[in-house]
């Protein structure tokens, strides 16, 4: 199955990846190898089976409503590229 | 043509548990920033979230108080998108099998008329960061403090057919969460913040017209003034034989006008699916009826009883007991003077205007519940006018000591003595020969309204302290005489 | 001294043949001296490890030390280390210094063990090779013109060059076992929940399960006992009592029904791997052992479903990575999306990028059902296989990998072969068991690595089986270097 340019420039887009114009086509047929390998799922018959999200059918355990967690800021901003009086910087966000 | 408006609310509350959703950080709202915000709020690489008890507690108290079918078995799902407030990349939500379903909620409208809104589902989900535009040249600051404070997402069905009843439905909600302490409700810090769907369609029609959200119309007065004014945009392009664009639009509240927001305007595809990190959460049936055992009474219920057990009118009820705060303060005036009437009556209007001055909540009020019972019962003994108790009420706002202090420190007592009265009524009979002489003249059917006269001139001269109803009564005695 | 096993480093520190520092000076020698050959490393700790053995020492001195104390190990660079870069070989996180330490980190550096360094992986453990390192390839140590297999190339490559006893390592679709089937090592994936994975940088989360890589399966059985715990900060964790998986070791396993899948020994299965397999199963037959002939009819679903689900679940766990908080940041980005865009485009590699979109596409609106929805129920179609197999079988055995070591840079431009080399190790993964690959015999001088895959928790047993096969056999002694 072949993905089109287009397809894989939204799901770049999507993705948040750039993807340069001269490997776009490359992208493209690999993505398709990929796609034409996954595509023998299509060959099977699911009818009645429950998708299976986990590999065990264990239930959530919930955690007590407690502080546990101080404040760390310094050593985690100390990670980030660019911040100012204890925020992180970004290019504007615009609404 | 006749149009009728449809509107459907989508309300974020944030839940007051101590820690987040998925992690043990605080939240706090008003600390520095990134001070609340731990590796895995900041979705540092490795960490994992856990989920909070407490928060499937408090929203299984607002389904149970909606009337709502309970999740037993509920998935947390991720919805991809990238924002600078998400740190994930993903915000965890529930979209398939949500903790709340369907449900209904009774709205209260004026003159006492009732309406039914269908709740389409609650779901439980983390709440983002947030970005600060200010200070920064052409960069915006991000703070992950809320990022990962609980919410629940209450999705309406479009039952509401005006802002006001929108407005009626969002307090309901409102005062639900409070009564279940479940949040503090607080819509100037972000803890209750409502959107709304908005379509028109020509009355009598069934299919629903194209509609837009309103995002982030975050007070009574706003919900109410952005829907009219979208609905009023809408119709006026329907009636040039325009169409509406499905979109988001934001409420300017200085302009009063909605606009498009056009960053919302690139298609997204949110891409759900199970979250891998979390397991399905189960419900027994014992836990759900447990915590039905424990809900506090709810205002509907309290409404009820405060008509039966105190004979408050229908609005005075829903009035009174709108904010689990002013039901307990109102029951706690009551108890202490025995005047459940002027209770209301005062809890209602003035010390609703004063809150309302001082931007406050009735938790901050400056007149306690034992001081407004001290005033009520002072008016009821006839030791102070209404009149004078307003003066009295403030002065106890502004700090000057309870009832009987400021009566006494400013000699406000009420003259009820009758000789005292006698002689305020012989001075002013014998001061004012001429209007004595009008009363006389006048027909029988105007001599009442003449008599304001006289009271008013003793009023002034006993500076607001005489008993009204005695002056009354002396005054038709003596200036019967006369006749 | 390089050549000792964990169970001889115990002894031996124990009987004051040698310290923890010596042991450690003389494994930081060997590194230095011998790595540049295979690329293991990303990451040496000299001046922790001297901390960590000199703590050692004086605890083996007081005569409180636990079982591991002084016992040098790696981890893979994909496991959070406090205050020592964590890199995931991904241009996106080579400035990442974590604050804090995975779990199972924690409970290894309680156990005692000294930190020589972090291990070269596949960039974000996505690949068979370990070519998509930022930090180049790892060379396997039996013919560096070879791969090691991957994603845990470096940590088996490392064990194998005799640089270190033992190893931390990962595997979602089968980077634990396919590496060390390629390397002559013997690799442990436990059941999914066994190890938690708070610390470790998730590449697909219902996959992704932390194991050892070591020289023998008693070794391995030491360290999964340290690793292994119940996180409640991994809500997928399992809650199951501590276990001392060298306890049962000595066990006979006369009695065992071994089932051989007709579905693991089919086309694409290099034949010479075929015959040192078998040779392994007979060895196992003399021990006692009965071989059961069975069926796992949905194995040719595993490798399509995988490239489903773990992509879609990749698409969203590296999204975290967007330049804003940590890792990579471009240049002068001109607005927000001009930050993500060239930030991930330069912060990730083409294999990364690739399982993205692929991710991204499964989930997308209109895919979803054919692809994400489809690749579930097709994953319980496999573990159904597994359940009905281990109501006759204890144990399923068959080779790691259709073929020994290939040629650096033979699959690199064909990305479908070298998912193919996973075609007997994803279904493990895709249902949760225990799997493992032990040393069975040479190709051309290359190893060949037999899978055992376990019950749902019996990795205690698939140790015991290994052990005693390791005892009547020496291809585990069988050295690179």
């Amino acid at each position: 199955m072949a993905v089109d340019t287009q397809t894989v420039e939204k799901l770049a887009e999507l993705a948040r990846i750039a993807i340069s114009k001269q490997t776009i086509e490359e992208v493209s047929n690999r993505l398709g190898d990929v796609l034409q390998l996954v595509d023998q799922l299509q060959a099977v018959n699911t009818d009645g089976i429950a998708p299976m999200a986990h590999p065990l059918d264990e239930i959530q355990v919930l955690r007590a409503d407690k502080i546990t967690e101080s404040n760390n800021r310094k050593d985690f901003l100390e990670l980030a590229p660019q911040t100012e009086d204890g925020l992180y910087l970004v290019p504007k966000v615009i609404d | 043509m006749e149009w009728e408006i449809v509107i459907g609310l989508e309300i974020h509350v944030q839940l007051s548990t101590q820690s987040k959703l998925f992690s043990g950080a605080s939240t706090r709202f008003g600390a520095e920033p990134n001070t609340q915000a731990c590796a895995v709020d900041l979705a540092m690489p490795g960490t994992l979230p856990v989920p909070n008890e407490e928060a499937f507690r408090y929203a299984v108290m607002f389904g149970l108080a909606m009337n709502a079918e309970i999740g037993k078995r509920s998935i947390f799902e991720r919805k991809n998108y990238f924002y600078p407030d998400l740190p994930k990349g993903y915000q965890t939500t529930q979209l398939e099998q949500p903790i709340v379903g369907p449900g209904e909620v009774e709205i209260h409208l004026e003159g006492g008329s009732h309406k039914k809104i269908r709740l389409h589902h609650a779901h439980l989900e983390e709440d983002a960061g947030k970005s600060l535009h200010e200070d920064f040249q052409s960069m915006s600051g991000i703070d992950l403090n809320r990022a990962g404070t609980p919410l629940i997402e209450i999705v309406s069905e479009p039952d509401m057919r005006s802002a006001v009843e929108a407005v009626a439905f969002l307090k309901k909600i409102h005062s639900i969460v409070t009564y279940l302490g479940i949040s503090d409700g607080d819509m100037s810090q972000g803890s209750l913040r409502c959107d709304a769907n908005v379509s028109v369609r020509v009355k009598g029609t069934d299919k629903l017209g194209t509609r837009t959200e309103l995002k982030n119309i975050n007070s009574f007065r706003f919900v109410e003034r952005a829907i009219k004014v979208e609905a009023e945009r809408q119709i006026d392009i329907l009636e040039n034989g325009g169409s509406i664009t499905q979109e988001t639009r934001l409420y300017d509240a200085d302009k009063n006008e909605t606009r498009s927001m056009r960053s919302k305007e690139v298609a997204n595809d949110y891409r759900y699916f199970p979250c891998p990190d979390l397991l399905p959460v189960s419900l027994t049936d014992d836990y759900i009826e447990q915590l039905r055992g424990t809900l506090p009474e709810l205002p509907d219920t309290k409404a009820l009883r405060f008509q039966s057990e105190y004979q408050l009118s229908v609005y005075d009820a829903d009035q009174v007991t709108q904010e689990r705060a002013s039901a307990d303060f109102f029951e706690a005036v009551c108890k202490s003077c025995g005047e459940p009437k002027l209770t209301a009556n005062w809890i209602n209007g003035e010390l609703a205007a004063l809150l309302n001055r001082q931007g406050i909540t009735i938790h901050q009020s400056p007149v306690s519940a034992e001081q407004l019972a001290g005033l009520i019962s002072r008016i009821k003994d006839n030791t102070i006018s209404s009149k004078t108790a307003k003066q009295v009420f403030e002065a106890i706002a502004d700090g000057a000591g309870n009832a009987d202090e400021v009566i006494e420190k400013r000699g406000l007592k009420q003259v009820s003595d009758t000789s005292a009265i006698e002689k305020m009524v012989d001075d002013v009979i014998a001061a004012s020969p001429t209007q004595v002489e009008n009363y006389r003249k006048a027909d029988e059917s105007k001599r009442p309204k003449m008599m304001g006269y006289f009271v008013g001139q003793i009023m002034k001269s006993s500076k607001g302290q005489a008993n009204p109803q005695m002056i009354n009564n002396m005054l038709r005695k003596k200036l019967g005489e006369l006749l | 001294m390089h050549q000792l096993t964990i169970a001889e480093i115990i002894r031996g520190l124990r009987s004051k043949e040698f310290s923890s520092t010596e042991l450690t000076r003389h494994l930081l020698g060997r590194i230095q001296q011998l790595d540049g050959s295979y690329n293991s490393f990303i990451s040496i700790t000299e001046e922790k490890a001297l901390a960590q053995a000199k703590a050692a020492d004086q605890r083996l001195a007081d005569g409180d030390a636990p079982v591991l104390c002084g016992v040098p190990i790696a981890h893979k660079d994909i496991i959070c280390t406090s205050g020592v870069r964590t890199s995931c070989a991904s241009k996106m996180l080579d400035n990442f210094i974590p604050p804090y330490d995975a779990t199972l980190v924690e409970n290894l550096n309680t156990a005692g063990t000294v930190t020589l360094g972090k291990t070269n992986m596949d960039e974000f453990a996505m690949g068979s090779s370990n070519e998509s390192s930022y930090y180049g390839p790892v060379k396997n140590p039996w013919d560096t013109g070879y791969v090691p297999g991957g994603s845990s190339g470096g940590s088996a490559a490392a064990v194998a060059a005799l640089l270190v006893p033992g190893a931390t390592a990962t595997d979602t679709g089968g980077s634990i076992r396919q590496p060390a089937a390629l390397t002559n090592t013997t690799g442990l994936k436990p059941t999914y929940g066994r190890v938690s994975r708070f610390g470790v940088v998730a590449y697909a989360s219902s996959l992704d399960q932390a194991g050892p890589i070591a020289r023998n399966a008693e070794d391995a059985a030491h360290l999964l006992s340290a690793m292994a715990s119940h996180d409640p900060k991994d809500s997928t964790s399992l809650d199951h009592p501590h276990t001392d998986f060298t306890a049962g070791l000595d066990n006979s396993v006369a009695g065992l029904k071994i089932g051989v899948p007709k579905e693991y020994f089919g086309e694409g299965l290099n034949p010479e791997t075929a015959s040192r397999v078998q040779d392994a199963l007979k060895e196992l037959e003399k021990l006692g052992a009965q071989l059961v002939d069975i069926s796992l009819p949905h194995t040719e679903l595993a490798i399509p479903a995988y490239y489903v689900i773990a992509p879609a679940e990749a698409s969203a766990n590296l999204s975290r990575f967007d330049g804003v908080r940590y890792g990579h940041r471009c240049e002068d980005p001109s607005d927000l999306r001009d930050l993500y865009m060239r930030s991930r485009g330069e912060g990730f590699g083409e294999e990364v990028q690739r399982r993205i979109l692929v991710g991204t596409y499964a989930l997308s609106a209109g895919y979803y059902d054919a692809y994400y929805n489809k690749a579930q129920q097709a994953r319980r179609l496999v573990k159904q296989d597994f359940v009905q197999a281990f109501d006759k079988v204890d144990v399923i055995m068959g080779p790691t990998t259709p073929s020994p070591a290939f040629k650096l840079g033979a699959k690199s431009a064909n990305p479908i072969a070298m998912y193919l080399e996973d075609i007997y190790t994803i279904a493990t993964n895709l249902a949760g068991l225990p799997g493992m690959s032990i040393p069975c015999g040479l190709v051309n001088n290359m190893p060949v690595g037999l899978q055992i895959t376990g019950n749902y928790l019996d990795e205690a047993r698939m140790l015991n089986i290994a052990h005693q096969y390791q005892q009547v056999t020496d291809w585990h002694k069988a050295s690179a270097v």
